[in-house]
């Protein structure tokens, strides 16, 4: 059933429709309205699962490891600095090898104090060992949420839903909120293949000796790489009950496109605009939208990719001292594919700066004019 | 007194303990008051190791390792699970020594009890990051050296009272216990078992290695630390009902003291300092048993 709700809420919607049992949350703002609406859904009764609020997010996600040991589906959000502060169980949770799920708002780092979107939170835990995925709508929202279940407990790895901060947590849109029995037959139950258990009492995550841990880290690196064919399948069956999908990536207009515009979550809307008026001018120009980032889907980009003259990475997002992180993934995938365009790196919509249709435009002239990029990144609209 | 288990062991041969360490003699005795229904949470410390290495275990119960100041947020999620699975049968323990406890691992246990989330939480006391090599924590005792307090810099602060702050979270149960009093322990254990809600108990366990104590004085000097009111037993119920569970034999402070190298530089002066601080505290903790009487 169609309604409008707003980002966060579709987050909530998934949550309740995936029959989370193990909830644990501390409040950041713009993160809040997903676990407020949670909270509400556990007191009424609407959802059968316990809450627990905890008294820091480094607490939140530790729970969830407890929990999700004893082998139950778990849930947690949060934002910016309460990511920060989990770093190091996000280390855990993918050592561990728990499909734990977490709704992640991007927000800006302090200091000074900035609420307002910006990716660097999110992209500053790629070597965490969680699978991450952009979202660009509220309909994307619930629908990766649901398919990250999916992927999660499949691959033994966690999943991190990544949505901008008010853009699109605070925007309400028309969503398709599925119906649960459509859900239950995408999602089943959660059926470990270990836990916690008395009656076959093992350690885990003990000591581990050099060799042992090589080879437990190899099986993650395995994981991820399967997490990658696994979500195509996944993505495929979802099609098949809800008609929607999204790939690990999205081309848009990039069969015959000269320049390729790069871009991730609610930024590439706005891109959708710009596309059609510069077509309409006789710009051949696309859209490559990046979902997944985690695993990086590098033969899908380098294929997308293939026949573009120049791509143009737009970064809400900057890693000191290099560049873009986008940026810095995209030149990485494509350093050894012959004949590669050259890459231009875009900085835009830092702390919350909107990245409007005139800053695209503009990004596209700029790099249309130039044969090579001057500089590793352009710091637009500043 | 009987001791007042089955003989069932919940701990293999073979644990990685150095010789006469409390620790393994605190967990014996806990896993068997709380029996095979049990599951540990166990944050970084000495029994990280002790426990044994892949692909071994030393305990016959589950074990969840985890980050060293997570103890009672990772046993909050464990209850939350188990309780969403309808299991109101099995036992939820955190097993963390003092750093993890009176440190790192504070702010996530004042949460935990502030919830009063039904489990128990054991912190086993070796009074210093034992595990890392003897560094100073803040349940070092005053006047002890570490590595980290060496020489003339011996630990010049007061060990801090983590029983009395458990206590003002009003939780149903915290008690003090000790390896050498294993009758007191058990009973503790099982008292807290039947309990709902957060309980607390600290059990003082010696460390000779870090102690610079002879192997076989470890169950000695813990006998003594409660002789000489260094470390009484007793408990509190509901954060306000304390009941002294052992009568002092009032020795002194320094005949503990002089047993350890990890004193060894004190003079005298410092000794009898050291006798009016353990007297005090003493007297405190007597007032608040005889407000109830």
């Amino acid at each position: 059933m169609k309604r409008v709700i707003e980002g966060s809420h579709a987050v909530a919607e998934a949550v309740r429709l995936a029959g989370v049992q193990v909830i644990s949350a501390y409040p950041i703002t713009p993160q809040t309205h997903i676990v407020e609406l949670l909270s509400e859904y556990c007191a009424s009764g609407i959802m059968d699962a316990r809450f627990l609020r905890v008294e820091s997010e480094h607490s939140a996600l530790a729970a969830l490891i407890g929990a999700q040991s004893c082998g139950v589906r778990t849930f947690t959000a949060t934002s910016s600095q309460g990511l920060a502060l989990m770093h190091e169980l996000l280390h855990w949770t993918s050592g561990a090898r728990l499909p734990i799920v977490m709704a992640e708002v991007n927000r800006a780092l302090a200091p000074g104090w900035n609420i307002w979107t910006d990716q660097t939170d999110s992209l500053a835990q790629r070597d965490t060992g969680w699978i991450q995925l952009y979202c660009e709508d509220g309909q994307e929202v619930l629908d990766s949420m649901l398919q990250a279940y999916r992927l999660a407990e499949r691959v033994y790895l966690p999943v991190m839903v990544v949505l901008d901060a008010f853009y699109l947590s605070h925007t309400y849109e028309p969503v398709d909120v599925p119906a649960e029995a459509d859900v239950d037959r995408f999602l089943p139950r959660y059926e470990p293949r270990f836990q916690v258990d008395t009656e076959n009492p093992c350690a885990f995550g003990q000591l581990v000796p050099p060799g042992f841990y090589m080879k437990m880290r190899q099986n993650i690196a395995m994981a991820m790489d399967e997490a990658l064919v696994r979500f195509d399948q996944i993505q495929e069956e979802f099609y098949g009950i809800f008609q929607r999908r999204y790939g690990p990536v999205e081309a848009i207009s990039c069969n015959d496109a000269e320049i390729i515009l790069v871009t991730s979550g609610t930024a590439t809307s706005t891109c959708r605009l710009v596309l059609r008026k510069l077509r309409d001018r006789g710009e051949k120009v696309g859209i490559l939208k990046m979902k997944l980032f985690r695993p990086f889907p590098v033969a899908m980009v380098r294929k997308a990719t293939s026949r573009a003259k120049k791509i143009a990475v737009i970064d809400r997002n900057f890693s000191f001292g290099a560049s873009g992180i986008f940026a810095q993934e995209l030149r990485a995938a494509l350093c050894n594919t012959p004949g590669r365009p050259p890459v231009f790196g875009y900085i835009a919509g830092i702390g919350g700066l909107d990245i409007t249709m005139e800053l695209l435009e503009e990004i596209y002239w700029k790099t249309k004019e130039a044969a090579y990029p001057e500089n590793e990144s352009v710091w637009m609209g500043v | 007194m009987e001791l007042d288990t089955k003989d069932d062991e919940y701990m293999y041969s073979g644990h990685v303990g150095c010789p006469g360490c409390g620790a393994a003699i605190a967990m014996r005795f806990t896993l068997k008051a709380l029996g095979a229904k049990t599951i540990v949470v166990l944050p970084a410390c000495c029994w990280s190791i002790i426990a044994g290495p892949y692909p071994q275990s030393t305990l016959k119960v589950p074990v969840i390792h985890s980050a060293f100041e997570t103890g009672g947020a990772v046993a909050s999620g464990v209850r939350a699970a188990l309780d969403v699975k309808g299991d109101t049968e099995t036992t939820v323990v955190t097993w963390a020594g003092d750093g993890g406890t009176f440190d790192i691992g504070f702010q996530a246990l004042s949460g935990a009890v502030e919830r009063n989330e039904d489990f128990i939480y054991v912190c086993y006391d070796n009074e210093a990051y034992m595990n890392t090599g003897v560094q100073r924590s803040s349940s070092t005792p005053y006047g002890a050296w570490t590595t980290t307090t060496p020489g003339q810099d011996w630990k010049k602060m007061r060990k801090k009272n983590i029983v009395e702050a458990l206590v003002a979270h009003r939780i149903p149960y915290a008690a003090t216990a000790n390896i050498a009093f294993p009758e007191d322990l058990v009973r503790k254990v099982q008292k807290a078992k039947a309990l709902k809600g957060s309980k607390f108990i600290h059990v003082y366990a010696s460390c000779p290695t870090g102690w610079r104590i002879p192997s076989e004085m470890s169950v000695k000097i813990a006998r003594m630390a409660v002789q000489t009111n260094i470390f009484p037993l007793y408990e509190v119920e509901n954060g306000n009902k304390y009941t002294i569970n052992y009568k002092p034999k009032e020795y002194l402070v320094r005949e503990y003291f002089k047993l350890q190298g990890r004193f060894r530089h004190l003079t005298d002066r410092d000794l009898d300092q050291i006798q009016e601080m353990v007297n005090e505290d003493w007297e405190v903790l007597l007032r608040k048993a005889a407000e109830r009487v």
